[in-house]
């Protein structure tokens, strides 16, 4: 729409130079939305909510926090104690974390259901992952700072992982270090690091915006919008979707920031870091879980290491292993099922995770670890072939206003804002 | 909508504009709730103000003598001032000072002259404390920033600076200690 965004003479002078103005009205009003998008659409804006609260947060705590080793535990208790409202602002950031993975796993999830990484969104699916690497590598030397039990001993555990690399391995060790052991060269580098990614994360997701908006989004049937009698405007409809969904999710996070702030979190991590002395059962926060399974199923070092991280970049190879064009699980009826064994797997692999690694939870998580790996490598493929998927609707309109579709019910026109 | 037909033309609020007034008010003092934790986080923290007194013993000063503590991370100059000293101080004429104040209404007990050593022009730390510093034209202290002049009493009497050297909060809490804050 090339008509003026405002009446206002100083915006119109502004845009007319630098069309911030137009550019929002495009991308946050105008933008053409499918009409049939569900509440799953919703944790793509939340996990970017969470991203902005996240930095906000961080930025307050960093201006009471010392990243040394003989200070940065203390500091954390002042906070806690002494300066005003730091207690809030801790327990935000703490919570804040799992209520990121949280809506970004569902955001995953929904993008695995309604094969929203298949084309034309590979790369758009491909940013995604390089967002979640980002996020973990951000949680976990944030997870460091306070310089706890579980701080130091996650730091010294995850660290060593790059030593299972052949020849360099060490070596690599001790440049992550700074040092022969986890130290204060180690975590005043993590802070500034854990500083700078959030917003190595923001540039990311600039660009996996761009890539969204130059397709829209996918939508619960998976089938492209054939017309403008598809689409509705971004704003007011998704707007106040978006913003009821927020109103919720807050909620349920203000409900555990002050009823159960420490509900996540490991009591160990109360306990100032002791070099000497491993806490006698390591478990790493709850969204490192899964992963932490894959590794410890594995009886060999290294193996271990490249199935954890392999666990994370075959998605990446999603968008190519999946040989199916119908998008939609709601079309898919063999697939579907398969996603729901793939949630049940991922729940038990965290599930293991959080137990120590005896009895019978070395036998299911070597179980559970196979299914993951058989299911994108092998089951999602194969399906994507042998599968006879059900008949898509003609259009969106079509489906969501009933057989008739645009012509029958003539309400098939573009829906104009009230 | 069939009940806020062309509402405009009626000029009459419509519900629609009663709900977005309600919902931006609401939205506005939520935000308002959030962001104030975060700002008075800025503010001095329970262990900052807690570390708010200072106890001096004065019993050691002798008179001429002068010695700076430091209250909440600002020097305080303590004077023991000589007879001459105070004499100086109540002999000007109040109103003639660029910030009237007498001396007796700047010390508790003549002899002892207790001041913020902060410069009330734009804060640097006026000379004067130790032996050799130059003490300005009135005898007091001499900020070298950008020229103050300030007398045995902590006046200011020529320079940019527009008030008195400040008088903290202290008590005596013996014939020979002070509690400042
Ligand atoms: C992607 C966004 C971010 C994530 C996922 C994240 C995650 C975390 C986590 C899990 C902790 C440990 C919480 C605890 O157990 O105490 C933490 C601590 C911390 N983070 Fe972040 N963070 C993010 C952004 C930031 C930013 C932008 C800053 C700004 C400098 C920051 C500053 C801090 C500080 C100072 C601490 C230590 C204080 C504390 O432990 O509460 N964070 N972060
Ligand atoms: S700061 Fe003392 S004269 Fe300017």
């Amino acid at each position: 729409m090339a008509a003026p965004v405002a009446q206002n003479r100083l915006v119109r002078w502004i845009d007319h130079r630098l069309p911030v103005f137009t550019f929002l009205d495009h991308e946050l009003h105008q933008y053409p939305t499918p009409r049939n998008l569900s509440y799953w659409w919703n944790f793509g804006s939340l996990a970017g909510i969470m991203l902005v609260i996240m930095i906000f947060s961080g930025i307050f705590l960093a201006m009471h926090y010392t990243p040394h080793k003989d200070l940065a535990f203390d500091s954390v208790e002042r906070i806690m104690r002494d300066v005003n409202f730091g207690w809030l602002m801790r327990y935000i950031h703490m919570n804040g974390a799992s209520f990121f993975f949280i809506a970004t796993y569902i955001h995953i999830f929904r993008g695995l259901y309604y094969g929203s990484y298949k084309e034309p969104r590979e790369l758009l699916w491909m940013l995604g992952v390089v967002i979640l690497i980002l996020m973990m590598a951000t949680a976990f030397m944030g997870y460091v700072l306070p310089w706890g039990q579980m701080s130091y001993w996650g730091a010294t555990v995850i660290t060593n992982l790059f030593s299972a690399i052949p020849w360099i391995g060490e070596d690599i060790v001790t440049l992550l270090w700074g040092g022969f052991t986890v130290d204060n060269p180690t975590l005043n580098r993590f802070f500034s690091l854990h500083y700078l990614l959030p917003f190595v994360i923001v540039g990311v997701v600039v660009l996996h915006l761009v890539a969204l908006h130059q397709h829209g989004s996918n939508n619960p049937l998976g089938i492209d919008r054939k017309g403008p009698q598809d689409s509705i405007p971004f704003h007011p409809y998704y707007t106040i979707k978006d913003m009821y969904g927020l109103a919720v999710f807050l909620l349920v996070y203000a409900a555990m920031v002050f009823y159960a702030p420490n509900f996540l979190g490991d009591p160990a991590n109360y306990e100032p870091a002791n070099p000497l002395v491993t806490p006698p059962h390591i478990v790493p926060e709850w969204y490192f879980l899964p992963f932490y399974a894959i590794l410890r199923a594995i009886p060999n070092k290294l193996l271990g290491v490249v199935a954890m991280f392999g666990a994370i970049l075959i998605l990446f190879a999603l968008p190519w292993l999946d040989r199916s064009r119908v998008r939609s699980a709601r079309f898919r009826p063999v697939y579907k099922w398969f996603f729901w064994l793939l949630v049940i797997d991922c729940v038990v692999l965290t599930w293991v995770g959080a137990n120590p690694p005896e009895g019978k939870f070395i036998l299911i998580g070597r179980i559970a670890t196979f299914w993951y790996f058989f299911h994108f490598l092998i089951l999602v493929p194969l399906i994507g072939v042998l599968e006879r998927p059900l008949p898509l609707p003609t259009s969106i309109s079509a489906a969501v206003l009933g057989k008739g579709g645009p012509k029958l019910a003539g309400a098939g026109a573009p829906m104009e804002k009230p | 909508m069939a009940d806020t037909a062309n509402p405009h033309a009626s000029g009459q609020p419509t519900r629609r504009d009663f709900l977005t007034l309600t919902a931006v008010a609401t939205g506005v003092v939520g935000a308002g709730a959030a962001v104030w934790p975060f700002i008075d986080s800025l503010n001095p923290a329970k262990d900052t103000l807690a570390l708010s007194t200072t106890d001096v013993d004065l019993a050691p000063i002798q008179p001429g003598q002068r010695v700076t503590v430091i209250w909440r991370g600002k020097p305080v100059f303590i004077d023991h001032r000589t007879p001459e000293e105070i004499e100086k101080a109540r002999q000007v004429d109040v109103n003639a000072l660029p910030d009237p104040e007498p001396d007796e209404a700047r010390v508790q007990k003549p002899e002892w002259l207790v001041v913020v050593g902060v410069c009330t022009h734009l804060g640097c730390i006026p000379l004067g404390q130790k032996t050799g510093d130059a003490r300005g034209e009135f005898g007091g202290w001499f900020c070298p920033c950008h020229g103050s002049v300030y007398d045995t009493s902590g006046r200011i009497r020529q320079g940019p600076a527009p008030a008195n050297l400040t008088v903290p909060q202290y008590t005596f809490t013996s014939d020979t200690t002070i509690r400042i804050g």
